[in-house]
């Protein structure tokens, strides 16, 4: 009995794991995540997976580093990943911003000379 | 149209949100205004408007800009000074719509640039200190800005925060590339400065608008003065660092 419990635990994130990774598969296969930002998801399933299996690993690596509680680690990392991937949302939110103006002032400054060249064709013709 | 050879073009470029009040009688006072060698004309661009402004406009010129989203004050105005570039005009004119900036001082907005004395002329309220002097607490602001341009470039402009301004070619093509989207008027001086423009003030007197609301309301004056306080840092450090212009 005392054996299967440990298993238990790892089993559940193997299968989380491969679940998500389905998931963000899924996303990219219907068209609704573009690759460049699946990268990132893709690694994270990755290391998850590692780690689920790999049990020994983050006590390995939390012992390398220095890192008395070994928990603290995945938090330390979770936090860090999220904060750049934020950082990273809020650049291609910006840059997305100024494509949109710059439609939308195309966009106006063609309607403008559409609309006046009608005009004058209306007249002449 | 039978004016605009051999003449200076200008535009008059008015950034509209919500002006269905005022806008017909500016475009009318505008029209009846007359220059002397110069071809004048207005440009209203509806930022994307709630009320009717769009068929006010149209019933008034058939030049006019509408954007399909709304830009904010700087990109609607920034859409005037790319039409003006595209368009070739010698001088644009920003004028707001709500009927604040008055007609007939545009005569003497464009006379600097005329006389080839400066490549942006501002209309400031505080020269001669007539006509609206707005709150006493956007006026606490307005000083604040004046400081501020003094300490980081070295030049006196006493109010940055007024939009009624007059740009030169060489103004314009700097303004095409980048221009601040959100409260452009103080962030936009210190691109000029560091561009090398020559900046001149002239006093103007400016009047209580005539309906719309301010781009600045009271709640949002402390975000307002951080964004603004912000976006002259990062400009001034981005054109020191760069010596370049970077568009976003």
């Amino acid at each position: 009995m005392g054996n299967v419990i440990p298993y238990k635990i790892q089993i559940i994130s193997i299968v989380g794991s491969l679940l998500f990774m389905f998931f963000i598969f899924r996303l990219i296969t219907k068209g609704k995540l573009r690759e460049e930002y699946s990268i990132v998801w893709i690694f994270c399933t990755i290391a998850l997976l590692l780690f689920a299996i790999w049990r020994d690993g983050l006590d390995i690596i939390a012992k390398f580093l220095g890192v008395y509680y070994a928990p603290a680690l995945i938090f330390l990392g979770a936090i860090f990943a999220i904060i750049v991937f934020l950082v990273h949302l809020s650049v291609v939110n910006s840059k997305q911003q100024g494509q949109i103006k710059q439609l939308a002032q195309e966009l106006a400054l063609l309607k403008e000379k559409m609309e006046n060249k009608q005009k004058e064709d209306g007249k002449n013709g | 149209m039978k004016t605009e050879t051999n003449s200076i073009k200008v535009l008059i470029v008015l950034p509209c949100y919500n002006e269905e009040e005022s806008i017909g009688k500016v475009l009318s006072d505008l029209s009846q205004l007359k220059i002397e060698g110069v071809y004048l004309r207005a440009l209203p661009v509806n930022d994307c408007s709630k009320d009717n402004t769009i068929s006010e406009i149209r019933k008034h010129t058939p030049y006019y800009l509408d954007l399909p989203v709304n830009l904010g004050i700087g990109g609607a105005v920034q859409s005037g000074f790319k039409y003006a570039f595209e368009n070739n005009f010698d001088i644009a004119i920003q004028l707001d719509g709500d009927g604040q900036h008055p007609a007939n001082e545009i005569k003497n907005l464009i006379e600097p640039i005329l006389k080839k004395e400066s490549d942006v002329v501002i209309g400031s309220r505080f020269i001669t200190k007539q006509g609206f002097q707005s709150s006493g607490l956007r006026r606490t602001g307005i000083k604040y800005f004046k400081n501020l341009n003094k300490f980081l470039l070295g030049i006196s402009i006493t109010d940055s925060t007024s939009g009624f301004r007059a740009l030169n070619k060489k103004a314009l093509e700097i303004v095409y590339d980048y221009y601040p989207d959100e409260y452009p008027e103080p962030e936009a001086i210190v691109l000029y400065h560091l561009n090398n423009l020559k900046i001149k003030e002239i006093p103007v007197i400016m009047l209580e608008r005539m309906g719309g609301q301010s781009s600045i309301r009271s709640f949002g004056s402390i975000y307002y003065m951080m964004k603004v306080t912000l976006g002259i840092f990062f400009i001034y450090i981005r054109l020191k660092l760069n010596g370049k212009r970077n568009t976003i």
